[in-house]
């Protein structure tokens, strides 16, 4: 059985999220993650992985090269604020732009190809953006130093904020500093709002017809569909969700480095995607934060810290256990992640979200709940 | 009046000259069946159709447009709707979601970009949806996943899938291939049923049992070429026919 959707139960699932993320600061407290740095970068890299979703969780097409999309966001937001205005709205609007114009024509030749050879195909291109913003590009992105603001920018829209010896002004919301907590509000509010658009956009017809196109694309072009614009448009929006990610990168540190761009950073979003569940709406969010969390949590973890937690064991189990466990933390926190990534794709190919709804079957209903089948847009 | 006019196809692959000068007449409101030995050029010509294949040389008209060149998706706005030897479905979606795509298709055209609007509260396409899984006899399987369903099932849905279109013509891919003797007949009623609409319908089929419960004409394929034309009776007792099926010099 498929549960049917309605807009109430989608009403329901949107408040909890929006409840859920504008109360982070709280509930993270207690798991030692209640600091807007990294706050931030759960809501930045949750929209880049809910636009990834459309694309990959809807289509089925893996893009390997989203992360030229996010980095072309973050230039795009770093020159506005040179140029234009330290005022965030039209970085974030130029960002989005030009990410989706990218995305289109990028998109426009990789579509041609599907399954692996699309795969590879976004890949190419986003290396090749890479390099081109590593060193061919210079004079645009300032190659291996990045992108960075100046005292005399021109900032044409703000005439008078450059003061004599007064330091880069701070980038802003019509006066209000996105440093710290507002940095980290405001991320969130853009997340909301991003993932209410991709809920309309999985409930709406034109989801449903991506959600074909990832089952029978020979059934959907003998019922009269073209799906090439259907896979364009997919592409385009999820690129432009990337380029969002990436100028709210540039708002909450106003600077852009090609790094970004580098396939790692792409495969990055793949696994937060497949960490939550593919196809879910809520799952991506759900990798985005777990993966950011590990990257910050565990990383910092060093030898004194295991120390003291086995220190009530004696010593030479205790230096054993460290020993072992620190080859999982601190430099080490990508094996946890590849290991938590293994049994994840092994025993929960849904990722958590079928976690939670195998446990959830299991403890709360023993109705006529049949089929076990992770479903796309189904939370 | 002719629905469907295929003049002088041909079509080649490497040596083998698969379609021989390929003459055919569809009339509107007719079942028309087209039979012949294995490898004959069958479902070559079904392809020819649909966009799926381009003949070397001929012509075939729809309804007064010229289908060749066409890719599949604007031959099936033109109204023309086929159902596959294996059933074509969305195995991953819902029943109710596998009918409600095709009458979208046919309702807001090939692209339509509509983002924001709920399809759950499309109250249109939904009762065309359910409207149409009542008359194949799903409707208790509407939120079933389609992909979980018996062959019969999907065949059933699949047809039901091309019905909701409402097309002007019906391409059928051997549509009892790998049933049973009961799914056959079962499958030969709903068609029966569904012939009362007055859809024109082309049956490729081996079977003969559904061919002659089913057809009111048939062209007999052999090598490529249509060897014989006529009633279902006339078939049956045609020399050219026995030969083609069973060897010539049989007694």
């Amino acid at each position: 059985m498929i549960a049917p959707t309605t807009p109430r139960k989608d009403m329901v699932m949107f408040i909890v999220f929006a409840i859920a993320i504008l109360t982070l600061p709280i509930w993270m407290a207690p798991l030692g993650g209640s600091y807007p740095d990294l706050l931030q970068k759960f809501a930045i890299f949750g929209l880049f992985a809910v636009g990834f979703n459309i694309l990959f969780g809807l289509t089925g097409y893996l893009s390997f090269g989203h992360a030229a999309f996010l980095g072309v966001g973050s230039y795009t937001a770093v020159w506005s604020f040179k140029l234009l205005s330290m005022n965030i709205l039209p970085a974030i609007f130029f960002g989005m732009i030009t990410s989706g114009l990218f995305a289109l024509i990028i998109g426009y030749v990789s579509l041609r190809r599907s399954g692996i050879y699309f795969s590879i195909l976004t890949l190419a291109f986003a290396q090749m953006s890479y390099n081109l913003a590593y060193s061919v590009l210079t004079p645009i992105t300032y190659g291996e130093t990045g992108l960075q603001l100046a005292q005399y920018d021109p900032r044409i829209l703000d005439a008078q904020a450059t003061v004599e010896g007064g330091g880069i002004p701070l980038t802003n919301l019509f006066g209000l500093e996105m440093q710290g907590w507002p940095g980290f509000y405001f991320c969130a509010v853009v997340l909301i709002i991003g993932f209410y658009i991709a809920m309309r956009i999985t409930r709406s017809p034109f989801g449903m017809m991506l959600l074909a196109v990832k089952s029978n694309q020979n059934r959907m072009n003998y019922t009269g569909l073209n799906t090439r614009p259907y896979t364009l448009a997919a592409f385009v929006i999820s690129g432009i969700y990337a380029g969002l990610a990436g100028s709210l990168m540039a708002v909450t540190d106003p600077l852009a480095g090609a790094e970004r761009m580098q396939w790692t950073a792409s495969g990055e979003v793949v696994l937060m995607t497949i960490l939550g569940g593919v196809g879910t709406l809520l799952g991506p969010v759900l990798g985005a934060a777990i993966i950011k969390y590990f990257e910050n949590i565990f990383s910092a973890i060093n030898e004194s810290v295991l120390h003291a937690f086995f220190g009530f064991l004696p010593d030479f189990i205790e230096n054993g256990l460290v020993n072992v466990a620190s080859l999982f933390v601190g430099k080490g926190w990508h094996l946890t992640l590849g290991v938590l990534f293994m049994v994840m794709v092994i025993f929960l190919p849904g990722g958590v979200i079928e976690a939670y709804d195998r446990i959830r079957k299991r403890f709360f209903s023993k109705e006529t709940r049949s089929s076990a089948a992770p479903q796309a847009g189904d939370d | 009046m002719k629905i469907l006019e295929v003049s002088n196809v041909n079509k080649r692959f490497g040596g083998l000259q698969a379609l021989d000068d390929v003459n055919l007449t569809v009339e509107q409101g007719h079942v028309h069946a087209i039979i012949g030995p294995n490898g004959a050029g069958k479902s070559t010509l079904l392809n020819c159709f649909v966009g799926r294949l381009m003949p070397d040389t001929g012509s075939v008209i729809f309804d007064g447009t010229s289908l060749l060149g066409l890719a599949p998706h604007e031959i099936n706005q033109t109204g023309v709707s086929r159902v596959f030897q294996t059933p074509e479905i969305f195995e991953d979606l819902s029943l109710l979601d596998n009918l409600m795509i095709p009458a979208l298709a046919k309702r807001d055209g090939a692209f339509t970009l509509n983002a924001w609007g709920r399809v759950d509260q499309d109250a249109e396409i939904r009762d065309q949806a359910e409207h149409m899984l009542e008359d194949v006899g799903l409707q208790d399987k509407r939120h079933l996943q389609s992909g979980t369903m018996s062959r019969g099932d999907k065949r059933r849905l699949e047809l039901a899938m091309c019905l909701v279109q409402n097309p002007k013509l019906l391409l059928l891919d051997e549509p009892t291939a790998g049933m049973s003797r009961a799914d056959t007949n079962n499958t030969i009623d709903l068609l029966k049923k569904i012939g009362e609409r007055g859809i024109t319908k082309v049956i490729i089929e081996h079977d003969m049992h559904v061919v002659f419960s089913l057809a009111n004409r048939v062209s007999v394929l052999a090598q490529g070429h249509v060897i014989a034309e006529g009633t279902p009776e006339e078939m049956k007792e045609d020399q050219r026919v026995k030969d083609a099926y069973l060897g010539a010099g049989h007694e």
